[in-house]
């Protein structure tokens, strides 16, 4: 503890302090939030890095050797023809960060306000509600980075990114798509009052079925078109053809590329306007 | 007395239930605590105790009414008042995640602390707390009373001006609470203002300068412990137990005797100057009671003149 107090500052000097306290909080309180979430992160660090690594090396290895090679034929995807590996594994990339944010934006919400109400401990300080929604975002999506960067230098070893000047694009492209479900998700997860398995149904009936039928493993339009909407509302359709556009130019018109973008932002937009919102709002109460 | 450091007029909070008028849950408080002051809320569970503290530390906006901490308006600036307080709730909000020390570290951090500041107060906290050889634990492995210190140690990262403590030893074995209420002096002699809520007589009366009685809302009482006491009770109290089912019938005997009686269904409590002199007159009227105790009157005797209820319930 420091000096022993002796006389009391009057309340104009007591002000001046608090105001001069608030300035750094103010300005980076959603960085500390980050600092916090990616701390905590390291309890769990291995699974993190054994997932990032291990997850790609398994996919790749599974279906270069195993699908791969019984699919001889190249894919056509919007008219070009490419290998089977160089078509999936684009949409492999994107579905990690689906994967990672369908861990980090459920589970550590529902512990921040109900199980461990850590984030009432934040809130308690100089910290303001909408700094600890932004700060759950960007901790969620610093580890989104981390797997899926992974998960495109494997693609890149397995000789999978024909064009590597624009292939790098999938990393962002992957980072969008993740965010652009897991920030709605987020906002979800905030609202439930309680866990009643909820999480394991959005895994069942939301997950699944968008990582079966949003041309993951073939183009979207194989499908019969009453199963293809399903792409077009998903996330990973969208990521996915933004990543094969960089890895391999796939024919995709400029102006899809423009409403790909638009739909992932719009989704992460919405997502946040709705999340900050019930942040602030359970935190008051 | 100096500029107070929290000021509260006619404050009102209220909350909306689905279907049903609006809920009440702090119904015009007003009251001004000075710098350095230990400061109580006391009352039962419900009385809008929490409600108040959420609305001082910042949290929570009030509905209607006034509301100045360290000279500025929460509604306004939240985080500038919050960075000046030190905050212990009712219920822990540690990460579990972490350990001891790393808890300190990162709360520290949102206040904008450098992190070399962080890792200094860090280790100078787990001392003030006791805690030093557990400050590599997880704080899942540490008890309720080791929790509860560490999250005061935490209030504590930024030198605040303000402490407010919710209800500090609810829950804590008689032991960790007197640990506790040794911590809570050491930082009053420092200078450090308190503000804490609690349903615990004995805490009041142990920390607090001066406390507000409130029940459904509202102040029912102001003052000190002894001033409270003084005005609200008599000096002594004496407790007779007659058994559960004839005290109801023996009260009716013991009307006038003491200045006033109180019938509970266990015992029945008599006031008086001189609590002896008082028995000597229930068995001199021919009455036995199975049991019998003299005591000074208490605040929880205070509480029960002002609500006709028990504090705990």
């Amino acid at each position: 503890m420091s000096a022993t107090r002796t006389a009391q500052p009057t309340l104009d000097e007591l002000r001046a302090e608090a105001l001069e306290w608030g300035r750094r909080p103010r300005r980076r309180g959603s960085w500390y939030v980050t600092e916090h979430m990616v701390r905590a992160m390291r309890a769990y660090g291995w699974t993190i890095v054994v997932g990032a690594v291990g997850q790609p090396i398994m996919y790749l290895l599974g279906l270069a050797l195993g699908l791969a090679a019984l699919i001889r034929v190249p894919v056509v995807d919007h008219g070009t023809e490419v290998p089977y590996l160089v078509f999936v594994a684009p949409a492999l990339l994107v579905t990690a960060a689906i994967a990672v944010a369908s861990e980090e934006m459920t589970y550590p919400v529902m512990a921040g306000f109900k199980w461990r109400r850590y984030f009432y401990g934040f809130n308690a300080s100089a910290l303001s509600s909408p700094q600890i929604t932004h700060g759950v975002i960007a901790g969620a999506a610093a580890r989104m980075a981390v797997a899926v960067a992974a998960y495109y230098l494997f693609v890149w070893l397995f000789g999978s990114v024909p064009q590597p000047g624009t292939g790098w694009l999938a990393i962002p492209a992957g980072l969008l798509a993740g965010l652009a479900f897991g920030i709605p998700l987020m906002a979800y997860a905030g609202s439930l009052q309680d866990d009643k398995g909820q999480f394991a149904l959005v895994q069942r009936f939301v997950f699944m079925p968008m990582f079966l039928f949003s041309g993951t493993f073939y183009p979207l339009d194989t499908l019969p078109v009453w199963l293809q909407w399903i792409g077009w509302i998903s996330p990973l359709w969208h990521g996915s053809e933004l990543g094969r556009a960089a890895t391999y130019s796939a024919g995709i018109a400029p102006g899809m590329l423009a409403v790909h973008v638009t739909y992932l932002a719009a989704l992460c937009v919405a997502g946040y306007v709705w999340g900050r919102r019930v942040f602030v709002r359970r935190l008051a109460r | 007395m100096s500029e107070p450091v929290i000021s509260a007029q006619s404050l009102v909070k209220t909350y909306k239930v689905k279907g049903k008028p609006d809920f009440v849950a702090v119904d015009g408080l007003s009251f001004e605590v000075a710098p350095g002051e230990s400061f109580g809320l006391l009352g039962p569970n419900g009385a809008g105790k929490s409600t108040t503290m959420k609305m001082i530390g910042a949290v929570s906006a009030r509905t209607a009414g006034d509301l100045s901490i360290l000279g500025l308006d929460p509604d306004r600036y939240g985080p500038e008042i919050r960075s000046r307080l030190g905050v212990v709730p009712q219920q822990d909000n540690l990460d579990g995640e972490l350990n001891a020390r790393e808890n300190l570290y990162i709360y520290g951090r949102y206040f904008g602390l450098p992190s070399r500041v962080c890792h200094e107060k860090a280790d100078e906290l787990l001392a003030f707390a006791q805690l030093s050889d557990k400050a590599k634990s997880k704080v899942d492995q540490l008890s309720g009373g080791m929790k509860r210190r560490l999250t005061i140690a935490r209030g504590l990262i930024n030198d605040p001006r303000i402490l407010l403590l919710d209800e500090p030893t609810t829950g804590l074995d008689p032991q960790a609470r007197h640990v506790l209420w040794d911590r809570l002096f050491r930082l009053k002699e420092r200078g450090t203002t308190l503000v804490l809520t609690t349903h615990y007589m004995d805490e009041a009366e142990q920390l607090c300068d001066r406390l507000i009685v409130v029940d459904h809302g509202r102040i029912m009482a102001e003052g000190t412990p002894a001033s409270l006491i003084r005005e609200h009770s008599s000096r002594e109290v004496l407790e007779v137990r007659f058994g559960s089912e004839r005290n109801e019938q023996v009260a009716a005997q013991l009307q006038g005797i003491g200045d006033r009686l109180e019938v509970l269904p266990d015992r029945i409590l008599i006031y008086a100057h001189d609590g002896e002199a008082v028995l000597e007159r229930v068995t001199a009227a021919g009455l036995q009671p199975i049991t019998s105790l003299v005591r000074r009157s208490s605040l929880e005797d205070v509480f029960l003149r002002l609500t006709g209820r028990s504090l705990i319930e």
